[in-house]
């Protein structure tokens, strides 16, 4: 369903991806690890075309490198970024909001079933977004994404900052997601949750996969880890 | 005093909602965009003299709508064609364009119409005063611009607070790409708050026309108020530009009203000031002749002591 082929991003001179390639399949959860500044987020900017890409990205089996991120999003890619990013003076019913396309469109996810699965979400949910919790943001942000019923979502680092007790309810969010058949790009540093829930696993190491394989063949392989994730 | 207090509040009501006419498009452009329009009061200008062309042919009221119809649209292809494609050389290259934007409006205008004040008047229905207290009479044109000015207050209110359209254009100030990896347009959002903040302008400058003079002069006149506007007011606030346009406007028409100097404050106040003395021009400098250089009283004093204006969150 996502075919990266030879991407390369560059900020300023500087040349962050240097030929990556990896793919998702339909209905998969894939994860890419890998330690600070590899070019992780990178990755995924170029992809949605927040960063210029140079290169091949295949999306559903359409060249997306040269469209608009909105076009993007349209096509069905979502991509809930690292920082959050969420709009701070807009009520969490607001951003819930502004994730779907069109107006008042919902789809297979409603706000209602995400506020009854996050109550704390509820309870504010005509606050600020700016006064919530790291955990809660976390849950806003993948939680404005779905709304735009994304057939594959790419999700940065999700667990970073949050308490264990949160970085299970997250785990179990994106299992739902999975089960409801969306495709998941999840980006960690963590291998906690990414072993346990991918399908497959691709380290990066400075600016291109260092290895692919399954979550088994990763725990196997200890000269990846060291060399690529173990700090 | 009463008469003094009720006229200088309609008419500095008048002033500051068509202040904030101008500002709030101006504040929402460099909120959104970053970018300061020097061009802004130049395009309200141009609002004017379209609409005085209009009304030639087809009268006032056509050309109230059409003139920032018109405008608008030449707003959002200066966008799209112009500053869209400066944007990539950041910034100062820019605050350039539309420097330069300015230059080539008002040397249009000046070809076009000439450099003298053209007759654009009022139409007969308004040309009449509204009502008559102490003496003064308080003109319906007067009325009318209020009338123009709050209902597009609260159209803008409106709709930057209740719409979907406002609150992607809210959510964009603060992440524009990350409104756009939702599956906004935000380039074309960009574009139409460009549009409709020219637009904007354009009916001030219609409204102002005949109340003000159209004549060349017009953008240099009201142009750095509007900038101490949105300074004052906090760059980038709404809220801000409308506070600050309303107290600069009243300020501004109280001041013009007040005659009393420096000389009378001091006897005023029990000194004796020796009026052949070094200083005795300074004593005859009246209130109404300090109006003129107020706002950029406040704007040093709110420079000096909160650099970030009233409801603003960045510094100048
Ligand atoms: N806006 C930017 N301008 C210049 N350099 C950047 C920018 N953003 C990231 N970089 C650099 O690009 C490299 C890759 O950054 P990226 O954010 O993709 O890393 P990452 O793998 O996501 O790691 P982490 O999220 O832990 O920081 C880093 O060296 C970083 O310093
Ligand atoms: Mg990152």
């Amino acid at each position: 369903m996502l075919v990266v082929k030879d991407l390369n991003a560059y900020y300023g001179k500087s040349h962050i991806l240097q030929g990556v390639n990896f793919d998702v399949k339909q209905g998969e959860i894939v994860s890419i690890l890998g330690r600070n500044g590899v070019g992780r987020s990178t990755t995924c900017k170029a992809i949605m075309g927040d960063v210029e890409p140079h290169g091949s990205v295949m999306f559903k089996g359409e060249e997306i490198v040269g469209k608009k991120p909105h076009e993007i999003a349209h096509m069905g890619l979502g991509y809930v970024p690292e920082n959050r990013d969420i709009f701070p003076t807009l009520s969490v019913r607001q951003n819930l909001m502004l994730g779907m396309k069109e107006a008042g469109k919902e789809g297979v996810w409603k706000i209602d079933d995400l506020f009854d699965r996050f109550p704390n979400l509820k309870e504010r949910a005509e606050n600020d977004a700016g006064v919530l919790s790291g955990g809660e943001q976390q849950m806003l942000t993948m939680g404005r994404t779905l709304m735009g019923n994304p057939e594959l979502v790419m999700i940065d680092e999700p667990t970073e900052g949050l308490a264990p007790k949160i970085v299970e309810q997250v785990g179990e969010l994106l299992e739902e997601i999975a089960a409801r058949g969306v495709s998941i790009l999840l980006v960690e540093q963590k291998l906690t949750i990414a072993l346990k829930i991918a399908h497959r696993v691709f380290v990066m190491g400075h600016g291109h996969m260092v290895f692919e394989g399954t979550p088994d063949e990763l725990r196997a392989n200890d000269k990846i880890r060291e060399e690529w994730l173990e700090v | 005093m009463a008469e003094l207090i009720i006229f200088s509040l309609l008419h500095g009501l008048v002033y500051g909602l068509l202040l904030f006419m101008l500002a709030s498009g101006l504040t929402l452009i460099f909120s959104m965009m970053g970018v300061l329009n020097f061009a802004h009061a130049s395009i309200y200008m141009l609002g004017a003299y379209v609409a005085y062309t209009i009304s030639q042919y087809v009268g006032f009221w056509p050309g109230l709508i059409i003139a920032p119809v018109v405008v608008g649209l030449f707003g959002a292809l200066v966008e799209r064609y112009g500053l869209r494609h400066v944007h990539k050389y950041g910034h100062v290259a820019e605050l350039i364009f539309t420097f330069g934007l300015a230059f080539l409006i008002e040397e249009f205008v000046q070809l076009i119409w000439g450099k003298q004040t053209v007759g654009y008047h009022e139409p007969a229905v308004l040309a009449v005063p509204l009502f008559e207290m102490y003496g003064q009479t308080f003109p319906a044109y007067k009325a009318f611009m209020l009338l123009v000015s709050v209902a597009i207050f609260i159209v803008l209110l409106v709709v930057l607070t209740r719409s979907r359209v406002g609150l992607i254009i809210n959510a964009a100030i603060t992440h524009p790409s990350m409104v756009s990896m939702l599956g906004h347009n935000v380039p074309m959002v960009f574009m139409g708050v460009f549009g409709v903040g020219s637009a904007l302008a354009a009916l001030a400058g219609v409204i102002a026309g005949p109340s003000l003079g159209t004549s060349p002069g017009m953008a240099v006149l009201l142009g750095p108020i509007v900038f101490v506007v949105i300074v004052v007011g906090g760059l980038g606030s709404l809220i801000g530009a409308f506070v600050a346009s309303l107290l600069i406007g009243m300020m501004t028409t109280f001041a013009v009203a007040i005659d009393y100097s420096f000389g009378q404050f001091f006897m005023d106040v029990g000194l004796n000031m020796d009026p052949d003395g070094v200083l005795s021009d300074l004593y005859t400098v009246t209130i109404a002749q300090l109006g003129p250089i107020m706002p950029y009283m406040l704007l040093v004093l709110i420079l000096i002591f909160r650099p970030t204006g009233l409801f603003g969150t960045r510094e100048v």
